[in-house]
């Protein structure tokens, strides 16, 4: 003898629910170009304030005033980290974000499998002669499980991602003996536990897949490098949508299920925008180590001889150019160069110089990044071009100016097979008359801890010294 | 809702995450990851839900903190997916 819990949901808030999902979709394609961007994100508020706005005024509050507490002190918190943020910790700062709504996943589960009445997910059986039980329904039972595992690894692979970018942690690959076989022994008993969930829903199984799946995020992150770490959060961004997903799977609710599968995707699209940017395949970014060891191949190659130039000539040199191509990379964020970057481009273009600066996907911490930098620096998006569609102007560019970026214009990736990132799609900034390479000194490697081939050619001119210093002195050249 | 009506919508929703996703511009891809994030936060849903049930307080204390942080995430999400693109300008000409 049982009875369904039957919740009869208003069309108005099914409706409702459609709309906010339709916004959201509308956010991210007003994001096809920077024109139309700021409306689109003016009408994902809109959404997220319509699915709010309908939740509240359908269920019945019993707590408003402790509800508005929490929004007016999270929503707080929220406004001033996104004020105060420097816009080169914005890779920590989405990191962070990922881990609270990992966390907010697993809370929201662990109180829809408190109180799974409230959520319309249980049934209440009342065997012969025994207390009435509330039974969650085997569907939902699944779909709460997997929520909760996902928000759980979201959480604790985001704030690893977090320590490691933030610099709290090393970089470094940490690497467990037999961590593929302890990663897959997890996962296994997470999926395992999660069927048996569908015959017994005891505490412990739940309270054991939710502990199981923070250790499995915690364990996935870990052996990753600091080089991988866009693919890691764009990753992370992918996951986050997945349990946003799963959670609406759970609560029947369309604007979850529809912005979980948007976030899901672009997490899942970007990471595999940043795998081909690195030619590195997803499975061997998961399985971690890359940059543990570093090519000790040609490290001998530190005496050979190269061009070294001053301001001066660097300033001569581009301004006899028609047209001068700068490479940033996240060095230049990092001495917080790029304004003046942008004051040089500027007294060029004032000498009637073509300017373009050329982005390579993985410039930068995280995809995009280094777009944002530079227009902090009011460079204009228009000056801004992505690798393939201006690596075919580089034979036709009188200066390349390589400022900050190393692996990524590394024609060993072209041409050494033995090379680590052989194969790896990079600026042709060497096809340039004259290459222009600013770095601090000949010692340093790039990210990937191997020599570039490109120092020593002739068309190459050294800049050793502080990128924003040297930079700075040009500008005293040119004016 | 049944369960084939929400896989149904599910799975449209990836194609036209997958679509919508690659037309957005390389530059903006900083500004996707962000806003993406803040809209993930339409989970605050499922936390107002618990949140606002009386009858079971550990649930609704959950519920509650779970609020915050999605709160955190759709105010500083928004927020800062703004200033970024306000940052992004045409030449002057």
């Amino acid at each position: 003898m049982h009875t369904d819990t039957i919740i009869v949901v208003p069309t108005w808030v099914l409706l409702a629910y459609l709309v906010s999902g339709v916004c959201f979709i509308l956010a991210l394609r007003g994001l096809s170009s920077p024109e139309t961007s700021r409306r689109g994100n003016l009408t994902g508020m809109i959404g997220m304030a319509v699915a709010i706005g309908t939740t509240l005024a359908v269920h019945e509050i019993a707590s408003l005033p402790e509800i508005i507490g929490a929004m007016v002190v999270g929503g707080g918190i929220g406004l001033v980290t996104a004020r105060k943020i420097q816009m080169t910790a914005m890779p920590q700062l989405v990191a962070a974000f990922h881990s609270l709504v990992g966390m907010a996943a697993v809370l929201v589960g662990a109180s829809a499998y408190l109180n799974p009445e409230a959520f319309g997910i249980a049934v209440r059986i009342t065997p012969i002669a025994s207390p009435t039980i509330i039974s969650i329904l085997p569907v939902s039972r699944i779909e709460l499980g997997l929520g909760v595992a996902i928000g759980a690894i979201t959480f604790s692979g985001s704030v690893i991602a977090f320590l490691k970018l933030n610099g709290n942690m090393s970089g470094k690959p940490i690497l467990l003996p037999l961590r593929h076989v302890l990663n897959l022994g997890t996962l296994v008993g997470i999926l395992g536990l999660i069927a048996y969930f569908t015959q017994d829903q005891s505490p412990w199984v739940f309270a054991t897949v939710t502990a199981l799946s923070f250790a499995i995020g915690f364990l996935l992150i870990i052996p990753i490098g600091g080089a991988d770490m866009p693919v890691v959060i764009s990753m992370l961004n992918s996951y986050s949508g997945w349990a946003a997903a799963a959670m609406g799977f759970t609560l029947h609710n369309t604007a979850m299920v529809i912005t979980g599968a948007l976030v899901g995707s672009s997490g899942a699209i970007l990471s595999y925008i940043m795998c081909r940017a690195m030619n590195r395949s997803f499975i061997s970014v998961i399985s971690g180590g890359f940059g543990a060891v570093a090519s000790s191949g040609e490290a001998a190659a530190i005496d050979r001889p190269y061009k070294r130039g001053s301001a001066e000539d660097a300033a001569f040199l581009m301004k006899q150019a028609e047209q001068v191509i700068i490479v940033p990379g996240y060095g230049m964020a990092v001495a917080q160069a790029q304004h003046a970057v942008r004051e040089m481009a500027d007294l060029l273009k004032k000498e009637g110089v073509r300017v373009k600066y050329a982005i390579h996907p993985v410039a930068g911490r995280m995809p995009g990044h280094m777009n944002v930098l530079l227009a902090e620096a009011n460079v204009p998006y228009d000056e801004v071009f992505e690798l393939e569609d201006v690596n075919s102007e580089f034979a036709q560019t009188d200066v390349a100016y390589v400022i900050g970026a190393n692996d990524v214009t590394n024609p060993a990736a072209k041409t050494d097979k033995s090379s680590p990132i052989y194969g790896m799609p990079v600026l042709d900034v060497e096809k340039a008359r004259t290459c222009l390479f600013v770095k601090r000194s000949m010692g340093g490697v790039g990210y990937a801890g191997i020599d570039n081939e490109l120092f020593y050619r002739d068309n190459t001119m050294m800049l050793l010294g502080d990128a924003k210093k040297m930079t700075e002195e040009i500008v005293k050249a040119l004016g | 809702m049944d369960f084939i009506s929400i896989l149904s919508i599910f799975v449209l929703a990836c194609f036209v995450g997958y679509f919508v996703v690659w037309s957005v511009t390389p530059a903006l891809h900083t500004p996707l990851m962000s806003v993406t994030n803040a809209i993930s936060s339409v989970i605050v849903v499922g936390a107002l839900i618990a949140a606002a049930t009386a009858g079971n307080a550990s649930s609704k204390w959950l519920g509650l903190a779970a609020v915050a942080l999605a709160s955190v995430n759709i105010f500083g999400g928004f927020a800062v997916t703004q200033r970024m693109l306000s940052m992004y300008r045409k030449r002057d000409r």
